[in-house]
């Protein structure tokens, strides 16, 4: 047994731990252990990966293992990791561990919560070691349903529509993936003998260019829901705004990044030809995401409103930045992914410990927190400077190599959406502060607010570990850049 | 005549004898001796089930009238089981004051509707085909009205048989046509005599209308949500899975092997009539209350899916649809498996009933649920699976527009599925259903139905065998 798929089984046993356990006590000990494992075994991962590197082993996926599943379609149950996989695996079981411990004070059904919880764990952890097509679309699916039931019994606000829009609009994507999916199938091998395995289907690069043309859009726009694609993303501020706090940290920090990892490795990687064609349609509608989301975030006044158009203007960079398919912008995207998914998992989680605490999201009924509540004042001052990319923090590392990459680019079209797209760097630095300045300094709004009390330990240790990864990557990115870079060589080969 | 001919018609067979057995039994057993009859017919089923679960090879007897394929061994088998389940959980009805009278009545009548799936399966004439239609219809009418004393089973049992009776006429009509143009009933001799003349389409399209009834496609489908909603929970069970399964089986079989030379006009009608199936009924089934109507619609909407796999006309068409047929079963019998224990402690049959179900029976809410998700086709659960296998299958002929209409339509009954799953686990009830405990045979078919969904798809052993006899055109 191949050790990758430890991340699938562990969260299965969770869960299995989770039937058996008998009190809150049980389930706390349960799900800890499991979250923990799981960041042990992506930390082991990152450098067992490093090491084979080193030692000079320059196969495409690292510790494959395969087994056939379904003989009759050549469906196979396959596993691999390149630097990218790696990245985003170390990525969500940061956001796991630390998601669990957001969840501590979960004050009813706690058990329920953790195995939908653990469901989506394994959906989102099996569908980035997954190298076969079939398993890969099996375990994104597994990650949406959870979603459902999360949000609708756990949620706050109106979390009934929150949760049904965003169930339907997701599955209308995976409806139109799958479409393309069986399209790439069928089109997987000129000698007949078809594949879903990633690798082959790229080799062979059987598909022909006309009708690259019909699935290459389908795939991309199906991913791209996910990835909150213009005009796709409207399920995302109320999804994330209905979702309790652990959930929408996952939510933004992990599940979108499914959804650009997979235009990435499926869309762009699968039919290249098409993603240089197309690409322009895409690039205008990722500059729509990111200016419009960073414009609407100003405007609201409810906190996971406006970290939710963050994340759709910076989800729209990830996009933005891939379909500029050169090497450095590719990199910085998959940078922007780690660290959008980092900060925004902590401003999520903050949210809810502020939220925990006012019952209010609302800003105009909050102000001058600094005073009362210091710690988590400056981790939110923290995310938000990585947020606007201050140098030192891994917004700033990612966004730099996201534009550095797109003005490599030189023709007019290119240049003139690289322009407006770097002009939300600055919008976010004004909805950012705004909020940073509303919030936390200024007087105190509220008389009661006074009573309040700082972060508790396992507040302080999910968030420190947070920030401690946030500014690990913008402080010693080096490594990391070079490990996606290292990985990026069969798709920018597939699109030579 | 060879009579030694009888003793390849195993299948048959076996299921005759556990016919004659239960009536003998029935009607010389002392009153005493009654209360082991409901595990005497499991047991019985159960031993047939056993007997053929391995698919014999092909068969012919009596001069072709008879044909049958291990496809078509593997076809009755499944429905045995879906039959074994449902006289499972059919025991808390029947055992109730009104119906223990007449309990050997619906064992022996349900057994023989199957043998008439049987024959319909195993017909190599459509002569043969057509009594096997016709047994399998009529007993169907008399299940329906079971429940005589109401109204609603009695006008269930009138609708049926008006309907099926007409149906019939029309798919009778056809077979006349068919007979006339080519001289011959016997389905190895159609074939050679088809060439897509009007009259030959006419004498298709009129034959189409008897297994669309009973498969209840749009435009045939008028009767099913009244009928569905009247006959007793066990017998809408029988209904929407068994009847409708061999319904589907016998059409592939015969859209395969007789109707070969018209394939191009077959697949053009079924086009239109999927679209209609899965799309109306879908929108109709956003509004139903009554669970027994809203599966009804459910259940239209997934005979439209089931369809894909015959527009194929390929092996892997016929795979798909024998498993999707499998797995739709386990998921539909889960459902109504839940709805005929809730609706025997409490007498409720409204989705709003249901509200708030999971803080009292959390363990029946849970079974519901990954029923409903496995209809809708939501990993890990088989109905993931099968949907994808099925969309494979029309997808590699090129109906790639077909498979997305079916897809986006996949999204709108995601929807009312939820609207369940939402009712037991999110609506708050400050009245719930109370708590209360099923009988063991319930739970034996719902622990059987809840294994099934959620490892059927996980090992691929169940489709790679059923795709071992399966052929195509």
């Amino acid at each position: 047994m191949n050790f990758l798929s430890l991340f699938v089984l562990i969260p299965i046993l969770t869960m299995g731990g989770l039937f058996l356990s008998k009190n809150l006590q049980q389930i706390r000990v349960v799900v800890a252990t499991g979250a923990s494992l799981l960041l042990a075994l992506a930390v082991g991962l990152v450098f067992a990966y490093l090491g084979e590197r080193g030692a000079g082993n320059t196969a495409e996926m690292l510790f494959t293992a395969d087994t056939v599943w379904y003989a009759p379609l050549n469906i196979h149950y396959s596993v691999g990791v390149d630097g990218i996989s790696v990245a985003m695996l170390l990525l969500s079981a940061i956001i796991v561990f630390t998601g669990t411990f957001a969840s501590w004070k979960m004050d009813f059904l706690q058990k329920e919560y953790f195995l939908w919880f653990n469901l989506l764990t394994i959906g989102v952890f099996g569908f980035f070691i997954s190298v076969d097509l079939f398993t890969m679309f099996m375990f994104y699916e597994v990650a949406l349903i959870p979603m459902y039931l999360l949000i609708g019994v756990w949620g706050s606000g109106k979390k009934e529509y929150a949760a049904m829009k965003l169930t339907l609009m997701l599955m209308g994507g995976s409806a139109l993936l799958l479409v393309g999916i069986l399209g790439i199938y069928f089109h997987s091998s000129t000698t007949g003998a078809l594949t879903m395995n990633l690798q082959e289907i790229a080799q062979a690069h059987a598909m022909p260019e006309n009708l690259q043309h019909w699935f290459f859009p389908l795939v991309f726009i199906g991913f791209g829901v996910l990835g909150a694609l213009f005009p796709f993303h409207t399920w995302s501020p109320d999804g994330h705004a209905s979702a309790p706090t652990a959930v929408s940290m996952l939510h933004a920090g992990v599940l979108m990044k499914l959804g650009g990892y997979g235009c990435f490795r499926v869309a762009i990687y699968l039919m290249p030809e098409a993603a240089k064609e197309l690409s322009w349609i895409f690039i205008i509608l990722t500059g729509i995401s990111v200016v419009y989301g960073a414009y609407s975030a100003i405007v609201q006044t409810d906190l996971k409103y406006i970290n939710a158009y963050s994340s759709v203007s910076h989800c729209g960079l990830v996009l933005f930045a891939i379909l500029m398919l050169n090497q450095t912008a590719m990199t910085g995207a998959v940078m922007q992914m780690l660290s959008h998914g980092l900060m925004t998992a902590l401003f999520f989680a903050l949210i809810g410990m502020i939220y925990g605490r006012t019952h209010t999201r609302d800003i105009r009924e909050m102000g001058g927190l600094m005073k009362i509540m210091p710690y988590l004042g400056v981790c939110y001052v923290i995310a938000g400077l990585a947020s606007l990319g201050l140098p030192g923090l891994s917004g700033f590392v990612a966004e730099m190599t996201v534009f550095v990459g797109a003005f490599q680019e030189t023709d007019t079209f290119h240049r003139v959406f690289t322009i407006i797209a770097c002009t939300s760097i600055v919008i976010t630095a004004v909805y950012i502060l705004r909020v940073v300045g509303k919030l936390l300094y200024g007087s105190v709004v509220n008389e009661h607010h006074y009573a309040l009390t700082d972060a508790n330990w396992y507040e302080r240790f999910s968030t420190i570990i947070l920030i401690v990864a946030i500014a690990g990557i913008g402080l010693a990115p080096l490594w990391l850049s070079d490990m996606i870079r290292a990985s990026l060589g069969s798709i920018l080969a597939a699109l030579q | 005549m060879v009579y030694a001919n009888f003793l390849l018609m195993k299948e048959e067979i076996s299921l005759v004898t556990v016919i004659v057995i239960l009536l003998i039994y029935d009607i010389f057993g002392s009153p005493k001796s009654l209360k082991y009859f409901q595990p005497t017919a499991c047991i019985l089923v159960g031993i047939h089930i056993l007997l053929n679960i391995w698919p014999s090879p092909d068969v012919t007897a009596f001069g072709g009238m008879y044909h049958s394929t291990a496809m078509g061994g593997v076809m009755k088998s499944i429905l045995s089981i879906g039959t074994l389940l449902v006289f499972m959980q059919a025991n808390n009805w029947l055992s109730s004051e009104r119906a223990i009278i007449r309990r050997g009545e619906f064992y022996m009548i349900t057994l023989a509707t199957l043998l008439g799936m049987y024959f319909m399966i195993s017909a190599g004439n459509f002569l043969m085909f057509f009594i096997g239609l016709e047994t399998a219809s009529i007993p169907m009418a008399t299940l329906a009205a079971f429940d005589k004393y109401k109204q609603k089973s009695a006008e269930a049992g009138a609708k049926y048989i008006l309907t099926a009776v007409f149906a019939s006429g029309l798919s009778l009509y056809g077979i006349s046509l068919i007979y006339g143009t080519t001289g011959t009933l016997y389905f190895e001799d159609i074939p050679a005599g088809l060439n897509s003349s009007p009259l030959q389409m006419m004498a298709f399209v009129f034959f189409f209308v008897g297994l669309g009834f009973k498969l209840s496609l749009v435009p045939f489908h008028q009767w099913t949500p009244d009928v569905y909603e009247g006959a007793p929970t066990s017998v809408t069970a029988y209904l929407s899975v068994i009847s409708k399964g061999s319904a589907a089986f016998v059409l592939m079989v015969i859209l395969y092997k007789v109707f070969a030379p018209l394939v191009n006009e077959w697949q053009a009608i079924l086009y239109w009539v999927i679209i209609a199936s899965i799309t109306l009924a879908n929108i109709f089934a956003i509004r139903q209350q009554n669970l027994k109507r809203f599966f009804a619609y459910s259940s239209i909407s997934q005979a439209g899916y089931i369809m894909l796999g015959v527009i194929s006309g390929t092996a892997m068409g016929m795979t798909g649809l024998v498993y999707y047929v499998l797995v739709y079963m386990l998921s539909n019998l889960a459902a109504f498996g839940v709805i005929a224990v809730v609706e025997h402690r409490s007498g409720k049959i409204t989705i709003d009933d249901y509200n708030g179900l999971y803080t009292t029976n959390p363990r029946l809410s849970f079974v519901m649920m990954i029923a409903l998700f496995s209809l809708a086709g939501i990993p890990p659960f088989a109905g993931f699976f099968s949907k994808f296998f099925i969309f494979a299958a029309a997808a590699q002929q090129g109906y790639y527009v077909l498979v997305f209409i079916a897809l986006l339509n996949t999204i709108i009954s995601l929807y009312y599925y939820l609207r369940v799953v939402k009712a037991m686990f999110i609506n708050k009830n400050e009245q719930p259903i109370a708590r209360f405990n099923s009988d063991n045979y319930s739970r034996a078919s719902l622990v059987v139905c809840s294994a099934g969904i959620l490892l059927a798809g996980i090992l691929s052993i169940v489709y790679e065998s059923i795709g071992m006899f399966s052929f195509g055109m």
